[in-house]
């Protein structure tokens, strides 16, 4: 630490800016292509494995085990038209169950963690220290210490098989990660604009709905994307939940691949598997920038 | 990351106290609607406290002392379902499997985050491709879709060994159906979605002044001496906070495992993680009270731990503020 502040203080950095290197500009080209080099070497191991997905998707089931290349010869789409009907409801029946459940819980996260931010970032009340304290902890709880009373609990109400305990708990601000993530953001927005709303007569009703809500974008954004990216493909709490298979989201309708064709059909699986992967890479072509922004403002002091 | 330096030591923010008379007197007057508004702004929060995690704990703390299949009311039994555990060869084994899951999983994954963040300097050329193209695996990765990718992959017949032909290296390993490799693949896919903790290592490296860098550089400092006196210690709150998250979610890790051994912890219990092994308890034998005597265990290893890393970070971790 100290050797850190020797080399590291700002008096020593007033020295001037000049960034001085030794090497030539040959030298740092030449760096500089290496590094490029070993970055798309990188880059292709990491995904090759989805463009052969994509790739073996429309190949037929016997050609997949003998072709580690991307290049495609005779292009078929039955991996697809019979993955949909493979299971007992077509493919659609899953997806619909899944995008009731994943709009069920961003509303959730976003209405109960954005209150609880608001609260903890810019209300004083008793007990404030330790209730964030406790916030703070049940990030770490593990789920499997809730599990079994919440499936008893669940299941007396008669829940089971209902999408209740998948949606529920987003709305009584259960995912304590996003609120830390919004109290942050909070905190980076300038008190003297909901002060002066306050001067104007606002609650902090109104102060919250019309100063906050609409300058929490970017962490609005982020909870929402990550919401979405986990609760789609979130396996562990459905294959708990739900046994009836009219009532399977997604991926666990996904795995009765596994089940029913013993891993013959690996064809139609695999175009199944990219159906399941297409909205997660759409929400990820779009909403990277916002998880970046939204990481940052995490990490910001 | 300000995550971990508030948990270690927790305060309420700065900016909410008062500076001068007036703001006082102000504040004083407003303290009783404040506390009103904060409670039903936090209500919610309040009753998922109560109903889904608190309460829940307690009866999961109870219902650890009895034998309980969810038919007949549970039956007190003491300490048994924890006397049983000590026995329990099966836990044992999915306790050491956990284990180098994490302790080799999580660092490699850490450390490759970390190299790559370095690699992708700032105003790099390309640097948001690579960036995504990094950074999309960990989007998908926990998915059930790319669990069963990796299950083919390893196959007898999968990608692996196709390529490996390819190369002129004929195998017919079935890397997943084999006892030694089976937990291999996995830490491979673990190691996969180095992405999420590159994305927060890149976040955390743009706030470190380029200045500092500069300066050590005039002095003559190696870009090896550079990173270890400069970006090392001013990253260090980020190492740290990825590394808690990261073991903390590690030990819970159950899809891939459970997808990749079709549900049974196989072949040989090889890649019997300690929370398919608790679900299959709870929920495949309905021994209820021994899958919460379990997941107590779990409690206590994930709390020992990460006290573990708070004590130690006072050494390796640095604050400038």
């Amino acid at each position: 630490m100290t050797e850190l502040q020797e080399t590291a203080s700002p008096e020593v950095a007033t020295h001037g800016p000049k960034p001085v290197e030794g090497a030539g500009r040959a030298s740092r080209n030449a760096r500089s292509v290496v590094k490029h080099l070993v970055l798309i070497a990188v880059s292709v191991i990491m995904i090759y494995p989805l463009l052969w997905l994509l790739v073996s998707s429309f190949r037929p089931t016997d050609v997949i085990f003998r072709t580690p290349g991307l290049w495609l010869n005779d292009l078929i789409t039955s991996n697809y038209t019979g993955g949909w009907t493979a299971l007992a409801q077509p493919f659609g029946h899953y997806i619909v169950n899944s995008a009731i459940v994943v709009v069920g819980a961003v509303a959730g996260n976003l209405f109960a963690c954005s209150m609880a931010a608001y609260a903890f970032a810019r209300c004083r009340f008793r007990f404030k220290t330790l209730w964030f304290a406790v916030m703070l902890i049940t990030v770490m709880v593990p789920v499997h210490v809730v599990l079994v009373p919440q499936y008893i609990l669940f299941n007396n109400l008669g829940w089971v098989n209902t999408f209740v305990p998948l949606i529920l708990p987003k709305f009584l601000a259960t995912d304590s990660f996003f609120i830390f993530l919004m109290v942050q953001f909070i905190r980076g927005i300038p008190r003297e604009l909901d002060e002066a709303a306050r001067i104007d007569g606002c609650g902090h009703g109104r102060i919250f709905l019309r100063v906050m809500i609409p300058l929490m974008g970017p962490a609005l954004a982020t909870t929402a994307i990550f919401t979405f990216i986990w609760t789609w493909s979130d396996f562990f709490t459905p294959l708990i939940y739900l046994t009836d298979p009219n009532a399977y989201t997604v991926p666990v309708a996904l795995k009765q691949f596994l089940d029913a064709t013993s891993g013959s059909n690996w064809g139609a699986m695999f175009a199944m598997s990219i159906v399941t992967l297409v909205p997660l890479f759409v929400v990820f072509l779009f909403g990277q920038r916002f998880l970046v922004k939204g990481i940052s403002t995490t990490g910001g002091k | 990351m300000s995550a971990i330096s508030e948990l270690s030591n927790i305060r309420t923010a700065r900016g909410d106290r008062p500076r001068t008379r007036e703001e006082k007197a102000a504040l004083r007057r407003e303290n009783g609607r404040d506390n009103k508004a904060a409670y039903l702004f936090l209500a919610p929060w309040f009753l998922g406290l109560v109903v889904i995690t608190i309460g829940p704990m307690l009866a999961s703390l109870y219902l650890s002392f009895t034998k309980y299949s969810l038919l007949q009311p549970p039956e007190w039994i003491g300490v048994q379902n924890y006397v049983d555990m000590l026995t329990d060869s099966r836990l044992h084994h999915s306790l050491k499997v956990t284990l180098i899951y994490v302790v080799v999983g999580v660092p490699l994954q850490l450390g490759f985050a970390l190299a790559v963040a370095i690699v992708l300097d700032r105003g790099m050329r390309g640097l948001a491709l690579y960036r995504s193209i990094f950074y999309l695996p960990s989007m998908l990765g926990g998915s059930v879709a790319i669990a069963l990718l990796w299950r083919q992959m390893f196959g007898t017949e999968g990608l692996v060994n196709q390529i490996l032909g390819a190369v002129g290296i004929q195998s017919t390993t079935g890397w997943v159906s084999d006892p030694s490799y089976a937990l291999w693949t996995i830490i491979l896919l673990h190691v996969w979605t180095f992405g999420s903790p590159m994305v927060i290592f890149l976040a955390g490296l743009r706030q470190i002044p380029v200045m500092y860098h500069e300066a050590a550089a005039v002095d003559g400092a190696s870009r090896w001496t550079r990173f270890r006196r400069i970006t090392l210690p001013l990253l260090s709150p980020i190492v740290f906070f990825n590394l808690v998250l990261q073991l903390i979610n590690a030990f819970q890790s159950f899809t891939q495992a459970f997808v990749v051994s079709g549900g049974t912890g196989g072949p040989a219990d090889s890649t019997l993680f300690y929370s398919l092994y608790l679900y299959q308890k709870g929920f495949g034998q309905f021994q209820m009270g021994y899958a919460a005597a379990m997941a107590w265990l779990l409690v206590l290893i994930i709390g020992v731990l990460t006290a573990v890393n708070f004590l130690l970070s006072k050494f390796w971790v640095f604050y400038d503020d």
